[in-house]
């Protein structure tokens, strides 16, 4: 730069700077405008966001066993806890727990938990009355939970998921 | 590596093309007179087998493509129609299922190859870390593919793999929902990775042209690992040494698909992609693709979901930082006596970390596996530093052409 062209520039940004940067401005916000389209898309489209509700006859379980029900494409477990369970369920001390949470706080009625069957690692299906604690063992990278469906031992970062759900009779729940 | 292009046009109408678009002289230049180290041994020939098995998968699958249809009810359904009644549809099936198998196996030993004769070194860096991200594209395409026939494995690979981003803290979720289109594997996910696994083959095939120009800048590595100094006496011309060499290459390993495909098709394969995808039934043993065992026992060696995904994807990204981690100046293994040894122990330990991954994730497998995935990190990030310090390099030979007459390296 010459100092010819220095002492033409003036010291405070010109009208012209100005214009520059809010057309600069302007196009980055219509490229990103542009682009977020492309993006979104990816996302639950309408009808898979229309959140479909599950409602389960409790009456159909006897004591001990597990049924799975589908809610949102992913499978839920309703344990009907035998009474042998749900106490060793509410005497494990929480300091026991990687993730350590009361089974009060889990079940609504003791004999019945119901959680979302989606292992919390990495999405496999855990199998039931298997593993340690007799709760649920994941058989893709061996994570343990216990009868309250709270992770005990492997990779799973968090107890399974309580899914939204409340009873609208004595034996019937809905789950959503 | 030469200078002005020797081609002499010797058509009215090559004369014609060459002044308007030069190319039949780049064609000559990159594969015909291009000059190649006359002591390349047969590792050198899996660049051309790999550029084969890249056109071979893309031709497959265009043409299984129009036989396919990408949803969750009929996906299954029509992998099994094109088995019974597309015409020749079990061939051509097989082929592109085994020719992924034959396609990471020919990389495996190119990166090998490289990582031997120290291929990545200065003024390599930028032909490797291009490498490093074909590798990358090539694990996203064929777990892609792995998912479209919608089998339990198909199905459950597709929702461990989303997963692994649900790890990543705060978003991590929100993450795993975009890429799925969902709560869960459906409809939506298939449709996508179908999408993805038509786009990106041809996304490999621009970076391999980057990967092959970069190459044909610097020239290729040795065995001896010195540069070409007198073109006339190092090397010879692509055209009919290296051109026959990589046939006769390209025609052993040939033999070895050609098995694969029409006599044990489904060795590699496992038995439960043959149920139909169930998204309430977790097969009691899943196992990736042989390709991927190693990486998927270091995921399974760490109890932390984070640091388990962590390590997973930093064993992948680490071998981009190989130019910078290995401090030797000397190139090839032949002459460094310390890294040698260290070269097959860490194949070795790549090759225990597969058969680890393959077995259930317990006891002393566990144990195994964390030992050898701590070796694998130790190998980049302190072992090759040190020996690069330590070792005292056996005299290396001033050229190609010495290293030659010196008996070292040979014109296999």
């Amino acid at each position: 730069m010459t100092s010819k062209d220095t002492a033409v520039k003036p010291a405070e940004p010109s009208r012209r700077d100005i214009l520059y940067i809010a057309t600069g401005a302007a196009a980055a916000a219509a490229g990103a405008a542009m682009v977020w389209p492309l993006i979104a898309q990816m996302n639950p489209d309408a009808s898979t966001l229309a959140l479909a509700s599950t409602e389960v006859d409790l009456s159909a379980v006897p004591v001990g066993q597990i049924v799975t029900v589908k809610w949102r494409g992913k499978p839920v477990f309703v344990r009907h806890r035998t009474a042998a369970e749900i106490k060793a369920a509410e005497d494990v001390p929480l300091s026991a727990l990687p993730d350590p949470e009361p089974d009060a706080k889990r079940v609504q009625k003791p004999e019945w938990l119901v959680v979302i069957g989606v292992c919390t690692h990495l999405g496999c299906i855990p199998t039931g009355k298997e593993g340690e604690y007799d709760g649920w063992f994941c058989p893709c990278h061996g994570s343990v939970y216990d009868v309250s469906g709270r992770i005990r031992s492997g990779p799973a970062p968090t107890n399974l998921e309580v899914p939204p759900y409340a009873f609208i009779a004595e034996n019937k729940i809905k789950i959503g | 590596m030469e200078g002005h292009s020797q081609y002499t046009p010797k058509s009215g109408f090559a004369r014609w093309l060459e002044r308007r678009l030069p190319i039949l002289s780049f064609m000559h230049d990159s594969f015909v007179s291009y000059p190649t180290p006359k002591n390349l041994n047969y590792m050198w020939v899996f660049g051309a087998i790999l550029s084969f098995m890249l056109v071979a998968q893309i031709v497959t699958g265009v043409v299984l493509a129009m036989h396919y249809t990408p949803e969750t009810t009929l996906a299954f359904d029509s992998v099994e129609k094109i088995m019974r009644d597309v015409n020749w549809g079990t061939v051509l099936r097989y082929a592109h299922a085994n020719g992924a198998s034959m396609f990471f196996l020919a990389v495996y030993l190119h990166i090998f190859r490289g990582m031997y004769y120290g291929s990545y070194k200065d003024p390599r860096e930028v032909l490797w870390i291009l490498g490093v991200v074909i590798f990358m594209l090539m694990m996203a395409t064929g777990f892609l593919g792995y998912v479209l026939p919608w089998g339990q494995m198909s199905f459950w690979a597709a929702t461990v793999i989303t997963n692994l981003f649900s790890a990543i803290p705060v978003v991590g979720t929100a993450i795993t929902t975009w890429l799925l289109g969902g709560y869960s594997v459906d409809n939506p996910t298939l449709n996508r990775f179908y999408a993805l696994h038509y786009l990106l083959p041809f996304i490999i095939v621009a970076i391999v042209a980057l990967h092959v120009w970069a190459l044909h800048v610097t020239g290729q590595n040795n065995p001896a690992g010195v540069e070409v100094k007198d073109v006339k006496r190092d090397t010879v011309p692509f055209t009919p040494h290296a051109t026959m060499k990589d046939a006769v290459g390209i025609a052993a390993f040939l033999v070895v698909y050609a098995w694969l495909t029409f006599f044990v098709p489904n060795y590699l394969g496992h038995p439960d992609n043959y149920i139909e995808a169930n998204p309430l039934v977790t097969p009691p043993h899943i196992v990736p693709e042989w390709y991927f065992l190693p990486f998927y026992a270091i995921l399974r060696a760490i109890p932390n979901k984070l640091l388990g995904v962590t390590a997973l994807f930093a064993s992948i990204l680490i071998t981009a930082a190989l130019p910078w981690l290995d401090t030797s100046k000397v190139k090839s293994a032949v002459y460094r006596p310390l890294f040698r040894k260290e070269f097959w122990i860490f194949v070795a330990v790549c090759i225990g970390l597969g058969y680890l991954g393959a077995q259930p994730a317990e006891g002393a497998y566990l144990w195994f596996a964390r030992v050898l995935s701590a070796y694998y990190f130790l190998h980049f990030l302190v072992i090759l530093p040190v020996i690069g310090r330590i070792e005292k390099p056996e005299p290396v030979p001033e050229s190609i052409d010495a290293s030659i007459v010196r008996g070292e390296t040979s014109h296999v």
